[in-house]
């Protein structure tokens, strides 16, 4: 499998940032959260811009999400990811705008369409787990 | 609204412009020395008398093109005695070196400030790769961590404005029903225009059918969509108004700024992607001045994508937010001979990308009846810019001496 994986830049790791980005190996979309007044806070900041407290810390979301916005990439940017490939801003159910960018996988790039749902489904590089999204179902009630 | 806003105390008294095309394999400060030596003359001031500098981004470690020439080479190359003077990519878009050198001005801390903003994007393209992709400082070889925002988009294959703008497209196509026939208005009547100016890169006609036959970039977004890649140098000269009354001619007003950022400074986590920051510094510009859309005599939109400049005409109140597709619709709106006159010397599209300063210079231009063939008629009087797109956008009002 490792073999079939195209090139991908990968973040560097901080202290700030490694609940996110290795929330994977256990399976969980991990996002910072205000432990007093509960306000989920992307990208990754040492205080809640709502009530200024310092008591932050990781908690994993649902790892459900709604297409927001996304693009067909039809242009070769990076060497061996191949074209046409969805890049899509994916918003959570747990907070209004709590957002990422992702890819949309497991489907038809052309089928994807704003409001779609979708769920996280993780791939390993190296020591990151990249949260990318998959369709759903119309159900929308199964868990992952 | 009074007279006592700071930007009164400042004018444009002079611009400049170095060659501008494709790969013309030019070192970059001597396309800068050009464009800055012209806009000095341009004023009717000597180098002696400038006291201060202002650029943006300065010379930075950043994708190959996109910079390279500071403050300290242009004052060196020239053995400038400053003042004052500021550099750096944290501002308001390409216009925030603008806004910085009028509050310089007004402030009392220089008298003429050079402004410039030199790209090489096309050169460096030839030899170095694709210039346009924002890789982040440090390159992208073996080993290569993305840091920053970068690092949220990077690793799904998303390097490029083209695809966090391409995104901000589809949003405002999905809720207001904009369609690609609205947004080629754009790109068409840039072409139009350019056919128009001699400077201009690409100058042939193209149809809409062109438009919609081009490979597709990110969706909706096609190469069309995409500003040029140029090299070239666009300086000009900010002054205080009461130190440039006997210059060579008379000078544009600033009637107002706008430089605002409300909103989450971010590509995916600003709270309406279909405004842009561009929303916040539009209604600062307005909250300056008793002047309304309606006395708008020319518009130089930033085009680095068609989109951009549609965002532009909504967030400035051209038309209503969401109803930039129909308003631009046929084109006859924006054209030279239109009722807001858009992008009049072709646009990034067309003209190349010169990275907001061309839409600076051509407001000028238009403002002192110099766009020949591609001047719009009747002594357009007051003329607005808006650079920059996604989370970065500054503004300015300029009125013509009556
Ligand atoms: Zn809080």
């Amino acid at each position: 499998m490792a073999d079939s994986k195209p090139f991908r830049v990968l973040p560097r790791i901080t202290e700030q940032n490694e609940h996110f980005w290795r929330g994977g190996r256990e399976g969980e979309l991990r996002f910072l959260r205000c432990q007093r007044c509960g306000y989920w806070i992307h990208p990754p900041a040492p205080v809640c811009p709502e009530c200024l407290s310092k008591d932050v810390a990781p908690e994993a979301t649902s790892g459900r999400a709604v297409v927001h916005t996304y693009t067909v990439n039809e242009q070769p940017w990076i060497p061996t990811l191949d074209p046409p490939y969805v890049v899509a801003i994916v918003e959570l159910p747990e907070q209004e705008g709590l957002r990422l960018t992702t890819n949309i996988v497991n489907c038809d790039p052309y089928e994807v369409r704003i409001g779609m749902q979708v769920r996280v489904t993780f791939e390993e590089y190296d020591d990151v787990w990249l949260p990318f999204f998959e369709p759903a179902g119309s159900a929308g009630g199964e868990g992952r | 609204m009074g007279p006592d806003r700071l930007e009164r105390r400042a004018v444009i008294s002079g611009i400049g412009q170095s060659q501008v095309g494709r790969r013309l394999y030019r070192d970059p400060l001597d396309l800068t020395i050009d464009a800055a030596l012209e806009a000095i003359a341009d004023a009717g001031l000597e180098p002696a008398d400038i006291d201060g500098i202002a650029t943006y981004p300065g010379n930075q470690d950043v994708p190959p093109g996109f910079s390279g020439v500071g403050v300290v080479e242009v004052q060196d190359a020239l053995r400038l005695e400053l003042d004052w003077f500021a550099g750096g990519l944290e501002s308001p878009g390409q216009l925030g070196s603008v806004i910085n050198a009028i509050a310089a001005v007004a402030t009392g801390l220089a008298d003429h400030v050079l402004c410039f903003r030199t790209v090489w994007e096309a050169s460096a393209q030839g030899s170095k790769g694709r210039s346009s992709v924002t890789m982040g400082a440090g390159g992208t070889g073996a080993g290569y961590r993305a840091s920053g925002f970068m690092q949220w988009t990077l690793p799904f294959g998303a390097p490029s404005a083209a695809n966090w703008i391409a995104m901000m497209a589809q949003r405002h196509f999905h809720e207001f029903g904009t369609t690609r026939e609205q947004l080629a208005q754009i790109a068409l009547n840039g072409r139009r225009n350019a056919a128009r100016n001699p400077k201009a890169i690409y100058r042939d006609p193209m149809t809409l059918d062109d438009y919609l036959g081009v490979r597709m970039i990110s969706t909706p977004l096609c190469l069309y969509d995409c500003d040029v890649p140029a090299d070239g140098s666009t300086a000009v000269i900010v002054s205080r108004a009461d130190a440039a009354a006997d210059l060579a001619h008379p000078p544009a007003r600033i009637e107002a700024v706008g430089a605002a950022i409300h909103g989450r400074p971010s590509w995916d986590q600003w709270d309406d992607l279909t405004t842009m920051a561009l929303r916040d510094a539009a209604a600062m510009l307005w909250s300056r001045t008793d002047l309304t859309p309606a006395d708008v005599d020319v518009a130089e939109l930033y085009d680095g994508f068609s989109f951009i400049t549609l965002c532009w005409l909504e967030a400035l109140g051209f038309c209503g937010h969401g109803e930039g597709g129909p308003f631009i619709e046929g084109g006859e709106r924006i054209a030279l001979d239109g009722e807001i006159p858009l992008n009049t010397h072709g646009g990034q599209l067309s003209a190349g990308r010169l990275h907001g300063y061309g839409f600076l210079h051509e407001a000028c231009v238009q403002l002192w009846d110099r766009g020949g063939e591609r001047q719009v008629a009747g002594g357009p009087e007051v003329a607005v810019v808006g650079a920059g797109g996604g989370p970065l956008g500054g503004c300015l009002l300029l009125t013509r001496d009556r």
